[in-house]
C-alpha cells in the first residue's frame, strides 16, 4: 500500500468527489490560486479550474450561507475553513442555517455541505487561533462532525462526509497534514459512526480522537513497556454520530476508562462519553472515569507552555496510573 | 451629504509644508526617522531569530509600511486610541513599547508584553492607549468603533483610530460597523492600510470595486485616500481624518496605499508567484518610505548622511539588545497558563469568590 500523507489523502477524497459528482465544488480563501494555505487543495485549480475550485473573498459568514443555500438547489458544496477557528465568524450561517433548516422545514429540505478545515492547537499561534470546536458542532443536532487521526481515515471519511446528505464538520489537524500512513489505491469509505480500536487490550479503554488518538498510542506502548499495562485504545473517528456501542463493549472488558481529547473539559466531548459510560455501564467501572483534556484557559502562545497544555504522553500516562491505582 | 474630501491643490510635494507639518520641531523629526528605522531594524532581527527556529508560530512583517504606523501615531492626541490587525509591530513600536518587551513576547517568554500569552499577533499597550493586536480579520473593527463610542459617551474630545487591511474590508462586521458608527455619529477613523493584497490574493482578485473607501458613501461616511511611503503625506491626511472625527464627532474612512515587502506571513513561501519579484523591486527602489523620509530629512538639514546611520546602527543595536534579553529570559511557569483569565479570580484577594472557574482533574 502506498504511504501518502494525511493531506495527500484528503486531496485525494477531494479530488475523486469531484470527478464521481459534478455538483461537488471547494469554495474557501486561498484554496485555488494559491493552491490552499496548508496546500490540501494543492493541484486542484489547476485540474478543475474557476468552477469548482473557487477563491473567496475573507468573508466566510457570506461564503457559509451561499454554500448553504447553494446545497438546497443540489449543489453539494465543500467549503475550507483555512482555520476552524475562523468559522466563529460564520457562526450564525454554520449553527443556525446548516443546523436547522432541515427540522425548521419539518424536514422538507436538507443541507448537503462539507465544513472543513484544520481545528488543533500545538501550533504557537495563540489563542484565536487554536479551537477545536467539535464539542460545538456536536451541541448543534443536526450537525455531525468527524475527527480523523491519521491519512487512512481522513480520505475515507472525507468521501462519506461528502456524499452525506447532512451538513457534517471535518476537524483536520496541521500538525498531521505532514504525517505518512497506508492507504490502499482502491476506492473506499468509512461510515459516519463508527469507531476504530486502534490496539486492543485488556486493562484500561483509552477513549479519543483526532490527533489525541494518536499520542494515545504511543502512550499505549509505553504503558505496556515500562508499567505492564494492557491499554486498549478507542479512536472514536466520528463524534456525532457516536459509536456508542465499542465504547461500552471496551469498559465493560477492562472495567476502567480514561478520556482523552484536546477539547477544553467543561461541556467537551468527553463530558457526554463520560455519562455515557456511568450511565450504561455503571455497574461496569472499577474507578471513576478519568480524563486528559485541554488546561483549561485560552490557549496560551508560549510554545513549552502550549505543549504542556494540550494532551501529552505524560499526561496521558499518570492519568491512566491513576485511573488503575 | 458623505463624499470624497475634496484634496487641496498642489498635491505632492508640498505635503512637508502643510501646516501639521510645518509644525514639526527638528527634534520630533529625527524622532519620527527612528520610529520607522526601529520598526526595520526590529522586524529584520524577529525574522532572523525565526529563521533560527527561535520563535514561532505566524510572523507578519510590516516592513515597507512602517511610514503609515509611525505616521498616525506621531498624531495621536492625549484622548485618542488605535487598535489593529495582526500585523501589529509597527503600531506597537511607534506608541513606544520597547523593543525587549516585544521581542521577549515573539520567544513566548515570560517578560514578553503579554507574558507570552499572545505571540506576534497579540501585543496590547492599554497605558498607551494602544488596544491590541488582533488576529481575526476585521476582529478588532467593532472594536475600533467601540473605543470611539466610549468616548463620545464620556463627552471625552478625541477620536480612535482602527486599522485594517485591504482584504478586511470583505468582512461583514466591518460592514456593519461602518453603518453604526454613521448612524450614531462615532468619532473613529478607520485606516484601511491597502498593501494591495489579502494573503496571495490581489486586491483585484477580492473586491469587486477597487476605491475601498468610495464604500464609505454608501454609509454617509467621508473618506479619502493617500500614499503611504510618504510620512508626511500620510501625516497631512490623516490629521484631517482624526481632527474632523474629533471636532465633528463623526467617522471618516482612509484608505492609505502602501506595500508588503515580505510574505503575508514568514511561513508564504508564495509571495514572488503571485506578484513579481520586479513589482517588489520596483517599490522599494521607488517608494520605500525610509529612504524616502532620510531623503527629505537631509535635504531640509534636520538629518546629516552620519547622524542617519548613528540613528540606523543605534536602532539595530537596540534590536539585538532585545534579542539577547529575549534569549536570556525565562519562559512563564506552568502555573501562568491559568492565569489571567478571569478578572475575578485574578483579583479574589480574600477567596471570597463563590463557584468553581477551572475544571482540571
Ligand atoms: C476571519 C479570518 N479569516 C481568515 C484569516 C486568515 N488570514 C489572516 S490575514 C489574512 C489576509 C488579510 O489581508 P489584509 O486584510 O489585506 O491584511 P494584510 O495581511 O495585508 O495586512 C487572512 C486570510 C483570519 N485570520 N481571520
Ligand atoms: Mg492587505
Amino acid at each position: 500500500m502506498p504511504l501518502i500523507t494525511y493531506r495527500e489523502a484528503i486531496k485525494q477524497a477531494l479530488s475523486e468527489e469531484i470527478d464521481r459528482d459534478e455538483n461537488v465544488c471547494i469554495l474557501g480563501e486561498e484554496v485555488a490560486q494559491y493552491n490552499g494555505a496548508y496546500k490540501v487543495t494543492e493541484g486542484l485549480w489547476e485540474k478543475y479550474g474557476d468552477k469548482r475550485i473557487i477563491d473567496t473573498p475573507i468573508s466566510e459568514a457570506a461564503f457559509s450561507g451561499l454554500a448553504i443555500g447553494a446545497s438546497m438547489l443540489g449543489i453539494r458544496p465543500v467549503i475550507e475553513m483555512m482555520f476552524m477557528s475562523f468559522s466563529y465568524v460564520a457562526f450564525d450561517q454554520l449553527f443556525n442555517n446548516a443546523s436547522f433548516c432541515r427540522y425548521m422545514s419539518g424536514g422538507l429540505m436538507n443541507v448537503p455541505i462539507v465544513v472543513r478545515g484544520p481545528a488543533n492547537g500545538g501550533t504557537n499561534v495563540g489563542a484565536t487561533h487554536s479551537h477545536t470546536p467539535e464539542n460545538l458542532v456536536a451541541n448543534h443536532p443536526g450537525l455531525k462532525v468527524v475527527c480523523p487521526s491519521n491519512a487512512y481515515d481522513a480520505k475515507g471519511l472525507m468521501k462519506s462526509a461528502i456524499r452525506d446528505n447532512d451538513p457534517v464538520f471535518v476537524m483536520e489537524n496541521t500538525l498531521l497534514y505532514g504525517e505518512k500512513w497506508e492507504v490502499p489505491e482502491e476506492e473506499y469509505t468509512i461510515e459516519l459512526g463508527v469507531a476504530n480500536t486502534l490496539k486492543e487490550g485488556l486493562d484500561v479503554s483509552i477513549i479519543t480522537h483526532g490527533r489525541c488518538a494518536m499520542i494515545a498510542l504511543n502512550a499505549a506502548e509505553t504503558l505496556a513497556k515500562e508499567h505492564s499495562i494492557d491499554a486498549e485504545v478507542i479512536d472514536l473517528r466520528s463524534i456525532r454520530p457516536l459509536d456508542e456501542e465499542s465504547i461500552l463493549h471496551s469498559v465493560k472488558k477492562t472495567h476502567h476508562a480514561v478520556l482523552v481529547e484536546e477539547n477544553k473539559p467543561f461541556c467537551g466531548v468527553d463530558a457526554q462519553i463520560s455519562h455515557l459510560i456511568q450511565f450504561k455501564a455503571f455497574d461496569d467501572l472499577d474507578a471513576p472515569v478519568h480524563r486528559v483534556s485541554a488546561i483549561d484557559a485560552p490557549q496560551i502562545y508560549s510554545k513549552p507552555l502550549e505543549d504542556w497544555q494540550i494532551p501529552n504522553e505524560t499526561r496521558i500516562i499518570e492519568s491512566v496510573l491513576k485511573c488503575l491505582a | 451629504m458623505a463624499s470624497k474630501v475634496a484634496t487641496k491643490k498642489s498635491r505632492k510635494k508640498t505635503f512637508e509644508k502643510s501646516e501639521i507639518n510645518l509644525k514639526l520641531s527638528k527634534e520630533k523629526k529625527i524622532a519620527l526617522f527612528k520610529t520607522v528605522v526601529g520598526i526595520r531594524r526590529f522586524e529584520e532581527r524577529s525574522l532572523q531569530a525565526y529563521n533560527q527556529g527561535k520563535i514561532g508560530g505566524f510572523l507578519h512583517l510590516y516592513i515597507g509600511q512602517e511610514a503609515v504606523a509611525a505616521g498616525i501615531v506621531s498624531l495621536m492626541e492625549e484622548n485618542d486610541h488605535i487598535i489593529t490587525a495582526y500585523r501589529d509591530h509597527g503600531h506597537a513600536l511607534a506608541v513606544g513599547m520597547n523593543m525587549n518587551e516585544c521581542m521577549a513576547e515573539l520567544y513566548g517568554k515570560y517578560t514578553g508584553c503579554s507574558k507570552g500569552k499572545g505571540g506576534s499577533m497579540h501585543y496590547f499597550a492599554p497605558d498607551k492607549r494602544f488596544w491590541g493586536g488582533h488576529g481575526i480579520v476585521a476582529g478588532q473593527t467593532p472594536l475600533g468603533a467601540g473605543l470611539a463610542f466610549a468616548l463620545k459617551y464620556k463627552n471625552i474630545k478625541g477620536c480612535a483610530v482602527c486599522f485594517l487591511g485591504d482584504g478586511a474590508v470583505n468582512q461583514g462586521s466591518f460592514m456593519e460597523t461602518l453603518n453604526l458608527v454613521s448612524l450614531w455619529g462615532i468619532p473613529v477613523v478607520f485606516v484601511i492600510e491597502n498593501n494591495g493584497y489579502s494573503m496571495g490574493t490581489s486586491l483585484k482578485r477580492s473586491s469587486a470595486e477597487e476605491s475601498l473607501a468610495k464604500r464609505g458613501e454608501a454609509f454617509g461616511v467621508n473618506w479619502d485616500t493617500c500614499e503611504g511611503h510618504d510620512i508626511f503625506e500620510v501625516r497631512h491626511k490623516a490629521n484631517e481624518a482624526m481632527s474632523y472625527a474629533r471636532d465633528k464627532v463623526k467617522p471618516f474612512l482612509l484608505e492609505i496605499r502602501t506595500y508588503r515587502y515580505r510574505g503575508h506571513s514568514v511561513a508564504d513561501a508564495n509571495h514572488e508567484k503571485y506578484r513579481t519579484k520586479e513589482e517588489i523591486e520596483t517599490y522599494k527602489k521607488n517608494k520605500d518610505p525610509i529612504n524616502l523620509l532620510r531623503k527629505k530629512l537631509i535635504a531640509d538639514k534636520t538629518l546629516t548622511e552620519a547622524l542617519a546611520k548613528e540613528i540606523d546602527q543605534e536602532k539595530k543595536v537596540e534590536a539585538d539588545t532585545a534579542t539577547k534579553f529575549a534569549e536570556e529570559s525565562p519562559y512563564p511557569p506552568k502555573t501562568e497558563i491559568i492565569t489571567d483569565v478571569y478578572w475575578s479570580v485574578d483579583n479574589d484577594e480574600k477567596k471570597q469568590l463563590k463557584g468553581t472557574y477551572f475544571f482540571n482533574d
